[in-house]
């Protein structure tokens, strides 16, 4: 089958290497026999409603967040309604704020942001760096782990009854406080884990590859067929070592 | 005469011989630590003795190079002190002031973040800045961060300091704009321009106005002949520039060096167009102490290879050849200098320690691509060998290629197992692995211990 996905501002929002997470989705599914068809979204162009199965976007340096954020807020409903359709998403880093409520700077301004995530990021004075791993339950009753590194000023603050991506094992998460880390909305993912964070936690490729699927199947996601995966084993332990010895300290 | 000064120093000289001779790795920031935490202000003292002045050197690529080079061209006209070991903090520069006995001028590369400090601490008569890329995040912050600090540490300088720039990277020609003692430096030669922007390239956009710029030649990653389409804001005229320039592989490059004072041609015995821009950058920041072209020709002729940054070792019946990779703009060079002549065997060393970046991402933005098909066997090493693996697979190195072997000495010796005798072994390691692989190869008696200067 063919998984249609948008790549929302590759030339801006790419600076942990989001261009991995893309490569990790592109082979899973080849070897699989699907074929991802990947469509970037730029500055001014239109977003179709239900042309995508999978929505990507990535992080970008402040600057390059700003000169994006304005085309951002003219696709903001287009974004809701495709993730409401059954459309699924990965949001990293500064696309996961900036597809929340909004940004709330230093001197109280709101920077609005699309609304899908019902979270408020807040501008820190210091910055939340360093390796993470976390514990997930997307599906009920299957808990896996996800190991990746975090570098934000923001603290994402989720409101009460917003469902979190997992919970911090080691590292700082989404506020440092709360335990919580990314934000779940149906097929839809945030996370501040970047760089790329799919090679060495394949499982939750495959995750997306098949709500992807679901979606243009007008299905249930399907069950993929499992994968050697040596290296991405190996990649995984000694991230999640790493988050282990030295994960969310300051 | 400062007393306590002299006792300091004399205390921090004594740590720096103790530490060379327990053997435990050359002793070179230990005493300026020493010093640092007795009285920072030492180092302001120690600087201020200095009577030709001292040479600042920051860079996020080539700055040990570009300063190393500049040692060569000034060493004859000048007693020097200079941190030759790459110990770039302000310890580091500190250990250099204490062990320099009878100099008059200080040449010192700085780090990216301690360069305003060091600004104010030495009130430099250079002061050269060569590039600005993305480099380890989780270090530095973003670009932009280090970009307002040094314009703010800029903005400070004595009007009497000489500021040498780079006028091919937009952040830097913009920081000295409006000051008047400038020199601008770049390349100029089309011929070796990049068909386009590399996916890592940084600065893409007007530093005034946002609108992408549009290059009439890009070099190395966002360094070139830049112009915005909107607001005009493009590349100044050049005060110092490299024109055609011819690159001979991992050998060496020849290029007519254009100065107020003249032009000279110059022989470089380093590989690759980043190299032309460390000897353009260490050639400015000469003509601003009154060398003449011909001097730095000279020097530039005579220079080899800093500390890890290009080596080619003997190894019994092979040759191993190093190149440091550190992040993506610098290693984007390295694998092009590779491409003419593909090496039949890599050895790629990744350590995540805090010297190499903790945050390993910065590797999915190398572009490995173009290189791949053609190298025979690739060897993944170091802490973080797995995820090094991980990214070569998917930049398309087929699995019986790939030996992944966590253990850095078991994996240089299998690589040397991997090449014929009378090649070469090309090995591109991060920092803390080119540290530890030099330690390999000095106990084999391959090096010299860096401390005693060099290979």
């Amino acid at each position: 089958m063919t998984i249609r996905v948008g790549h929302l501002y590759p030339e801006y929002l790419n600076i942990y290497a989001d261009r991995g997470n893309i490569a990790v989705l592109t082979r899973r599914a080849a070897l699989r026999g699907h074929e991802l068809v990947v469509e970037s979204i730029g500055i001014g162009e239109q977003m179709r409603p239900g042309a995508h199965d999978l929505l990507y976007i990535g992080g970008g340096q402040d600057r390059e967040q700003a000169l994006i954020a304005p085309d951002l807020a003219d696709k903001s409903s287009t974004i809701r309604e495709a993730v409401a359709g059954g459309a699924a998403l990965l949001a990293v880093c500064g696309g996961y704020q900036l597809l929340g409520r909004g940004y709330r700077g230093r001197d109280g301004s709101l920077m609005p942001g699309v609304g899908l995530f019902s979270h408020e990021t807040v501008a820190g004075t210091t910055r939340m760096i360093g390796d993470v791993l976390l514990e997930c339950e997307l599906e009920p009753g299957t808990r896996r782990r996800l190991a990746g590194f975090e570098n934000h000023a923001g603290r994402t603050l989720l409101d009460s009854g917003a469902e979190a991506l997992g919970r911090v094992v080691h590292g700082f998460g989404n506020d440092g406080e709360s335990g919580l880390e990314g934000c779940r909305v149906g097929r839809a993912i945030g996370t501040y884990l970047h760089g790329p964070l799919l090679p060495r936690n394949a499982w939750l490729a495959d995750w997306l590859l098949a709500q992807a699927l679901a979606h243009s199947r007008g299905d249930t996601a399907p069950t993929l067929e499992p994968l050697p995966d040596e290296l991405e084993a190996e990649a995984f332990r000694v991230a999640a070592e790493r988050a282990r010895e030295r994960g969310g300290r300051r | 005469m400062n007393v306590r000064l002299e006792l300091e120093t004399i205390a921090a000289r004594a740590v720096g011989a103790v530490s060379r001779a327990a053997g435990r790795g050359g002793g070179t920031t230990l005493p300026g630590k020493l010093l640092w935490k007795l009285d920072p202000a030492s180092v302001d003292a120690l600087a201020a003795r200095l009577t030709s002045g001292v040479v600042l050197i920051s860079a996020t690529n080539g700055k040990t190079t570009t300063t190393a080079m500049a040692a060569k061209i000034l060493g004859g006209e000048h007693r020097l002190v200079w941190n030759r070991a790459g110990a770039n903090l302000l310890s580091g520069l500190a250990s250099a002031l204490v062990s320099a006995r009878s100099a008059d001028l200080g040449l010192f590369e700085i780090d990216e973040g301690a360069l305003p400090e060091a600004i104010w601490r030495t009130r430099p008569r250079v002061v050269s800045l060569g590039n600005l890329f993305r480099d380890q995040l989780d270090r530095y912050g973003e670009l932009e961060l280090v970009a307002e600090r040094w314009r703010t540490a800029v903005e400070r300088l004595p009007g009497w300091t000489t500021l040498v720039v780079n006028g091919d990277d937009p952040i830097l020609a913009e920081l000295a704009e409006g000051r008047k003692q400038v020199l601008r430096f770049g390349l100029d030669d089309p011929r070796h321009a990049r068909p386009s922007l590399q996916h890592a390239a940084d600065s893409k956009y007007c530093v005034r106005c946002g609108t992408p710029y549009e290059y009439a030649a890009a070099y190395v990653g966002h360094l070139g002949d830049y112009r915005c389409p909107a607001c005009g804001h493009e590349r100044p005229p050049l005060d110092i520039a490299a024109r055609e320039i011819e690159l001979v592989g991992l050998t060496g490059s020849r290029f007519r060096l254009d100065t107020p004072q003249g032009s000279t041609a110059v022989e470089l015995a380093l590989p690759g167009l980043y190299n032309v821009y460390n000897a353009v950058a260490a050639a400015s920041l000469s003509l601003a102490l009154d060398v003449s072209p011909t001097t730095i020709a000279r020097g530039l002729a005579d220079f080899s290879a800093a500390f890890g940054r290009f080596e080619r070792i003997p190894a019994g019946t092979k040759t191993i050849v190093v190149l440091l990779i550190k992040n993506p703009a610098g290693a984007n060079e390295v694998l092009r200098t590779l491409e003419v002549g593909v090496p039949p065997v890599l050895l790629i060393a990744l350590n995540d320690a805090i010297a190499d970046g903790q945050d390993v991402s910065w590797i999915w933005d190398v572009d490995f691509e173009p290189l791949l098909p053609h190298v025979g066997r690739v060897v993944a090493t170091g802490d973080r060998a797995a995820e090094l693996g991980l990214r070569l697979v998917y930049g398309g190195l087929s699995d019986d290629r790939l030996e992944v072997i966590p253990e850095l000495e078991e994996a240089l010796d299998r690589s040397l197992e991997l090449v014929d005798a009378g090649t070469e072994l090309v090995i591109l390691p991060t920092y803390t692995a080119m540290l530890s692989l030099r330690g390999i190869l000095t106990e084999r008696k391959y090096v010299r211990p860096y401390w005693d200067g060099g290979t």
